[in-house]
Order: C-alpha cells, then structure tokens, then sequence
C-alpha cells in the first residue's frame, strides 16, 4: 500500500509537468496553431534544446549526490574553443576538414570534459569544499582560461563541414543533436537504474555518513559522478559549437541557472538522494516548448521569458511543497 | 489518596483509520510519580500530546482539578500548569543558558524590550528550585545532553507547574546522570509536582514510580501500584508474549582466536588494550559513556585508525585504515547510531540491505544482477523476519527493532567472520530485542565472532561469554560472564 502511495507522488510530479505542457499545447494550437504544429518547428526545437539539456544531465547526476555542478557552461566553452581551434588548424586551403576530424574532436572533447570534471570531483571529495562553491570556482576559472585565449572574441574561421554535419537529420527527419541527447540520456538511465554505481550514489546522497560506514568508497564515487558531468557539459559546448557555428567564452552564460531550474523541476531533490531522469526530460522538453511558443507571439518581448520560467519554477514548487505536506499530516 | 490532578476519561483518537488510543482512561495524583509504559507505537505519544494540548481526542474528555474539558490547547494545558520535556528539550542551542530560562516568561508577559538584569532574576530563580549549577552566561549548544535536560527542566518550573511529562528523559543519559536525574525528580514530588514518566526500560520504572499505567496497540492493557508489578509481568504487558531469558552459552572449539588486538591505543581516547575473539565467541565491552567503548568500536571498524599496537585477523597482521578495509577482511560494524550512521532512511529497506555487498550482486561491467538482487533481499527479509509488506518501502516506514534488523541484514550479506555491535538493542522495543538477541546468539553458534559494545549490563551478561569493562579508555575489568553479576560490573564501572 505504502509503495503504491509513493509511486503515486512520483507520478503525480510527472503528471503535473504533462498537464502542464499539454495544456501549453492546447492553448497554442487555438492561438498560434500553423505556426507552432509543423514539422520544421519541431525539428528547430529538438536542434535547440539537446545543448543545454546535456548540461542538465550533468548538473542531475551530481544533484543526486547531494552536490551541484556550476562548472557545465564553463567547461562547455572551454571545450567548444579548444576543439575550435582544433577544427581551424585541420581546416585546408578549400575549406575541408578531413573525415576523421569530426570523430576526433569528439573524442577530445569527452577527454577534455572528463578531465575537467575530475578535477571539480577532486576538490569536492579530497579538498571538502562545499560544491557549490567549488563549481563555482570552477566553473569561473575554465570561463577565465576561455577569455585569456580568445580575448573574448568568437572562434570561428574553420570548415563549415562541422556545423553542417551535426546539423544534419538523419533520414531528413531526426536532428543529429537529438540524438547525441538521447544516447547520453538513455546511458544516464541505464547508469542510475540498473548499475551498482547509481545505486551507490543514490545512496551517498541520500547519507553520506551512512555511506561511509557502509564502505562505500565516496571520494571515488564523487570523482566518477563529476566525471561524467564534465563529459556530459563537453557535449553540449560541441552542439553549442555547431549550432553557433562558433565558439565563444561567454556563449551560454544563462544556461547555469536554467539547469539548475530545470533539474529542479523535474523532481530531483536539491538535497540528494532522489530523481528520475524521466522528470527532467520532461522538465526540458516544457521549457523549451514554453520558449518557443512565446516566440510566435510578436508582440510579447523575449525579455518577459524569465519572468515565465520563474513563475513555472515557483509554481510547480509551491504544489510540491502542499502535496508533500498533507502527506506528511496524514501520516499524523 | 485526595483528588486527581489529571484524568482522561474514555480517550479515543485514530488517524487515517489507524485508532492510535482505544478508550483508554488514565488518572494522575497530586505529587504522584507516575510511569507511562508501552512499546514504539503503543499510543504513549499521542496520549501525552493529547493531555498537553497538541492533539484533540476524537471522543472522551479530560478533567483537570475537577475542571472538566472537552478538549483544550496547548496554552490551556500551560496555563493549567502541565508542562512537556521533549526528547530533544526544544530549547534553543545557539543562545545562553539564561536566555533559554527567561525567554518564555518574557514572551508570555508580551514584553518588546529585552532586560538583562530581569531574565538573569528570573532564570537565577528558576535553577535555584532544583538546585541545578551551571554558569548562566554559557551557550546551551555547548553543555551535556543532562544539563540540558536541566535546563529544560528548570524552565518548566518558571510557571506555576503542577505536572510535568518526561518523554523518555534517560535515553540519552549516563548511569550517573540518571540517578542525579532520579533524586530531582523526587525533589519535585516533595514541591508537590507530580510527575509523568515515559519510559520503556523495565530497571528505571520499578525504580521511581509508584504507579503506572501500561498500553498496548493503544489500549490500556494494566494500571496500579509498581509494587505489584516484577519484570516478567511487566514484560508480558509490554508485549503480550512471554520471553524465556537464554543465557548464551559458548564452547570453545578452536584455540586460535579468528580476531585479536595486541595493546591498541589512540591518543586521548584509549590504550594498551589486549583481547582475543574466538569462532562461536561473544565478547562484550562495557563502561560508561566516556570510556572509550565506541571509539574502540569505531577503531576496530577502521573509522578511527588505531595509532598504536596491532591486529590480526586469523593469526595475520591488518591495517584497518578505514572501513572498506574493514569489511574487506570479514568485520562489520553495527553503528551506535542507528539512523544517522546505519542506515539510509528515505530508501528503500531493499538497497539498505544490500548496500555493502553490492559489488558482488553483478555480472559485468557493474551491471546490477536485478535477480539475484532481488532474491538476496528476499531472503534476508525472510531471515530476519524484517516486517514489511514490501522492501521497496522506504527505511524510515519500520519500527526500530525492524530498522535495526535491516542493518544487521546488511552486514550478515556480507558474510563476515567477526561482527561488532554498538548498542544493538537502544531505542529497539522489548519484542524486538529479545529476537535481535537470539539472532545474535544463533550467529555465534553458527561461529561468527561478535564484540557487543554496550552499557545495557544485563544484555550483556546474558549474550556474552566474556565481558571486558572499559573506564577511562582503559581495561579494568575482563570476567566471564558466568562468574559475574551486574554488581560485580558496576564496581569495575564506577
């Protein structure tokens, strides 16, 4: 009876952010309907938001351990700049880029973000410094090295081919960056609900005292949890980096605080221990559909975006705070 | 035997369906020393809540010095002189001594300006009744668990108080400071206090009450005089089962020890101690709350790492620097701390068991063996008799004789050769601790070594062969159990 009560409160969190999008659906196929309900649009959504919902990936997974990466836009782009810089000396003379180039970038970019990661996961478990202020100072120090080697100007100059491949569609249907999401995403899942590793941070982050005198290994699994933040947070700066068709230190900036948001959101619980990647799928897919929804309305100015996202933020925590509390009153 | 001073008549209350109090009637006299006894879940709580105020019955009523009340608030209960210690005191831990004493009667006077000199009066007064002395400029966060209980208990006395309800006031306290507490409390009786004793350890209610109430499953199951009363009886009550006491017995089988320690110390905590654990043996290690027992405890699960001696598991020397160490060369330790270092309460009872051996419970790369997963939690769940209708419920769901089966599970999944336990019966209901001791007594016989480290003395003396007595983070006491009673142990305690 028990285990269906809390599924219930799971569901009824998913529920709220389905209502809540298919309601948003609903109101602009009446108002903004041949604007909103065609293929390309879905297809420029779906181009869109993979960039910052890779980063909320990262920023979920080490919520989980009861932290908090603030370092994914800055890794992103000092990433995204050296692989630019990569690109421009394999461009040649014709503006090509040899086949293996684009495997290659990947591949350093999930090096580089790794290795970025670690060292956030390192001051967190062997240093004790509170995440949030370690990702911080992170997250400012990779944003530093960016302006130090670019002055702040855009990296671009090198082969379109990039650009043009991951903003290609496979089958002429399905943008490529959705499907660099999807398997990231699918790979979390399969990481959190069927591995021994996301039971155990499930575990340290719901205690970390008990988690220690379980012998569990915490310093390593922090490392492992940033890592993959960091490896996560590097992808997203290679489909910032294809999408811009540059790269730049201060591209993305807002995306810090809208991870944070949307993990949020999705029911991941600040303090650790809870949340499903499902929840902040769709916390991401709400957003970006809030976002651009609102573009086709001309008269409403882009500036009043924030105020929307704060006040679906404060709502969906407001309902959680009433639905958790008369569970806890019946309880007696 | 005058009038009552407190009755509750026919007191019913359930919630969501659950009747937590079933027509219970409870009486309280003028200076009377009253115990309220019951196990986790008897409805103790919510009978005390409903006589302060917090609860309103659903049916019944409450006399007070006659005075008749349907239900009442919790200031009507104040202004009637009952007053409530909580487990955890609710005083204020970052301010001083004379602030906690004096800050109710400043905000019950509806006062705005602060005056020192009037809240040092006041609070001055308020320790002077129980002749309680501590410095009043201290921060209550820094004193012991009984000076704040003091504390809390001088504060109650500021009012015109004519009851005061103790909500399991010793369960934090050392031997000493529970009988100071004892010889405060009968001062109160002579102030013409009456006072209600929550407790559910058999020793201390025979010691100071002279009438008692019992319930069970929210019902009143006996009442009257505790000169009536003896343990099996009181027992009986408590559970409604009858116990057969097993003293543990242990012979010895192999002369090599599986664990031994050869003169361990740690600056400031303990030194130079010596004993071995042999297969099928159960070591018990007591004193009192300073004398170093847990962080032996914790040294020999590697938490602390000793600084100096050695220790040897099977003959062979190990460094135990930390507890995976610990766990990899067959020790586990069931932690004094039940909830925050034992277990992980909002998940679910199933990944609390198999936490430690989880590495095991995969087949590659890591990947969970959800069958086999599934099937060792089943099976512990069974072994233990964990009641739960499903383990995918959350830890805190389960009472604390079931948590503390979980955190047993946990370590006997992990097939160890040597299990120590810190406190493995505190705050567990009598039921339940006598199963948990037979359960230890079984894993012995099945030639586990186990160290219990308690200040529990008759747990001791009936589940241990050998009991070693800790004073000072020294031995100073090592017996067999058979050739020792509790006041042989106390006067090496002491």
């Amino acid at each position: 009876m028990n285990k269906k009560r809390n599924k219930l409160v799971v569901d009824r969190h998913m529920f709220r952010l389905i209502v809540m999008i298919v309601a948003w659906m609903i109101f602009i196929a009446f108002t903004r309907f041949r604007k909103f309900y065609n293929l390309v649009n879905f297809q420029t959504m779906a181009a869109q938001f993979p960039e910052f919902g890779l980063m909320s990936l990262g920023v979920m997974l080490t919520m989980i351990t009861g932290g908090i990466d603030l370092s994914v836009v800055g890794n992103a782009n000092l990433t995204s700049i050296l692989m630019a810089y990569l690109l421009i000396n394999m461009t040649d003379v014709a503006g090509a880029i040899p086949p293996y180039a684009i495997p290659l970038v990947f591949f350093l970019a999930i090096l580089i973000g790794a290795t970025l990661g670690i060292f956030n996961g390192l001051l967190v478990s062997k240093a004790h410094i509170p995440p949030i202020l370690a990702t911080l100072g992170s997250g400012e120090l990779y944003t530093g090295i960016c302006m130090a080697l670019t002055k702040g100007n855009a990296v671009s100059k090198f082969s379109r081919t990039y650009a043009t491949t991951i903003n290609n569609r496979l089958f002429g249907l399905i943008p490529v960056q959705l499907i660099i999401f999807t398997i990231m995403a699918l790979l979390v899942w399969f990481l959190l609900s069927r591995t021994v590793f996301g039971t155990k941070i499930y575990m340290l982050g719901t205690s970390a005292t008990a988690a220690k005198f379980s012998g569990l290994k915490t310093d390593t699994l922090l490392i492992k949890t940033y890592l993959l933040s960091g490896i996560v947070a590097a992808l997203g700066g290679m489909i910032m980096l294809a999408n811009y068709n540059s790269a730049r230190a201060d591209y993305g900036t807002v995306y810090t605080l809208q991870c944070v948001l949307i993990v949020v959101l999705g029911g991941v619980n600040p303090v650790g221990g809870k949340g499903k990647i499902s929840g902040v799928i769709l916390a991401i897919v709400l957003l970006r559909m809030l976002e651009t929804g609102l573009n086709r309305f001309p008269k409403i100015s882009s500036y009043y975006i924030s105020l929307i996202w704060g006040g679906v933020l404060i709502l969906v925590m407001v309902l959680n705070f009433f639905t958790e509390n008369k569970r806890v009153r019946r309880k007696g | 035997m005058g009038e009552s001073l407190l009755k509750a008549v026919n007191i019913y209350k359930s919630f969501v369906g659950v009747e937590a109090l079933k027509n219970v009637t409870f009486e309280i006299k003028p200076g009377e020393i009253h115990c309220l006894a019951g196990e986790n879940g008897s409805g103790k709580s919510t009978l005390i809540k409903i006589i302060s105020g917090v609860y309103t019955p659903d049916a019944g009523y409450m006399e007070f010095e006659g005075k008749r009340f349907s239900k009442i608030t919790p200031i009507d209960a104040i202004k009637n002189g009952i007053q409530v210690i909580y487990q955890d005191f609710s005083i204020f831990p970052n301010l001083t001594v004379m602030e906690n004493l004096a800050f109710n009667s400043e905000l019950a006077d509806r006062r705005k300006l602060v005056n020192h000199k009037r809240m040092r009066q006041i609070a001055e007064e308020a320790i002077a009744k129980i002749d309680f002395k501590v410095d009043l400029d201290a921060i209550v966060g820094n004193l012991s668990v009984a000076e704040k209980q003091m504390i809390a208990i001088s504060r109650a006395l500021i009012f015109n108080t004519k009851l005061i309800i103790m909500d399991e006031p010793t369960t934090a306290l050392t031997r000493r400071e529970v009988s100071n507490l004892f010889k405060i409390i009968l001062r109160l009786k002579e102030m013409g206090i009456a006072i209600l004793f929550v407790s559910h350890k058999l020793n201390e209610v025979f010691e100071i009450s002279e009438n008692f109430t019992i319930l069970r499953s929210g019902e009143r199951v006996a009442s009257g005089s505790t000169s009536d009363l003896d343990a099996k009886k009181f027992t009986y009550y408590m559970t409604g089962r009858e116990f057969q006491v097993h003293r543990f017995e242990y012979e010895k089988v192999k002369e090599e020890p599986i664990f031994s320690v050869d003169k361990i110390g740690i600056e400031g905590s303990f030194s130079n101690i010596s004993f071995d654990v042999h297969s099928g043996e159960i070591v018990g290690i007591t004193g009192l709350l300073d004398s170093g027992r847990t962080e032996l405890g914790l040294a020999l699960f590697g938490i602390k790492p000793i600084e100096e001696g050695e220790i040897k598991m099977r003959g062979k020397r190990i460094k135990l620097t930390n507890p995976r160490r610990a766990i990899h060369n067959k020790i586990g330790y069931l932690p004094e701390d039940r909830l925050s270092e034992g277990l992980f309460l909002s998940q679910s009872i199933g990944d609390n068991i198999v936490i430690s051996e989880i590495d095991n419970l995969s087949k590659a790369f890591g990947i969970l063996d959800r069958k086999q997963r599934r099937d060792e939690i089943k099976q512990w769940v069974k072994n233990l008799a964990i009641a739960t209708p499903n383990p995918a419920n959350a830890c805190q769901t389960l009472s604390g004789g079931n948590q503390q089966r979980v955190v047993l599970a946990k370590w006997l999944a992990c097939d160890l050769d040597l299990l120590i336990l810190n406190g493995p019966t505190v705050g567990v209901d009598i039921g339940s601790k006598h199963d948990i001791h037979s359960i230890l007594q079984d894993l012995a016989k099945r030639g586990m070594g186990l160290i219990i480290i308690s200040d529990d003395l008759p747990e001791v003396l009936e589940n241990c062969s050998r009991i070693l007595v800790l004073k000072n983070g020294q031995v100073v006491g090592d017996m067999l159990a058979s050739e020792s009673d509790e006041k042989k142990i106390l006067s090496y305690m002491m």
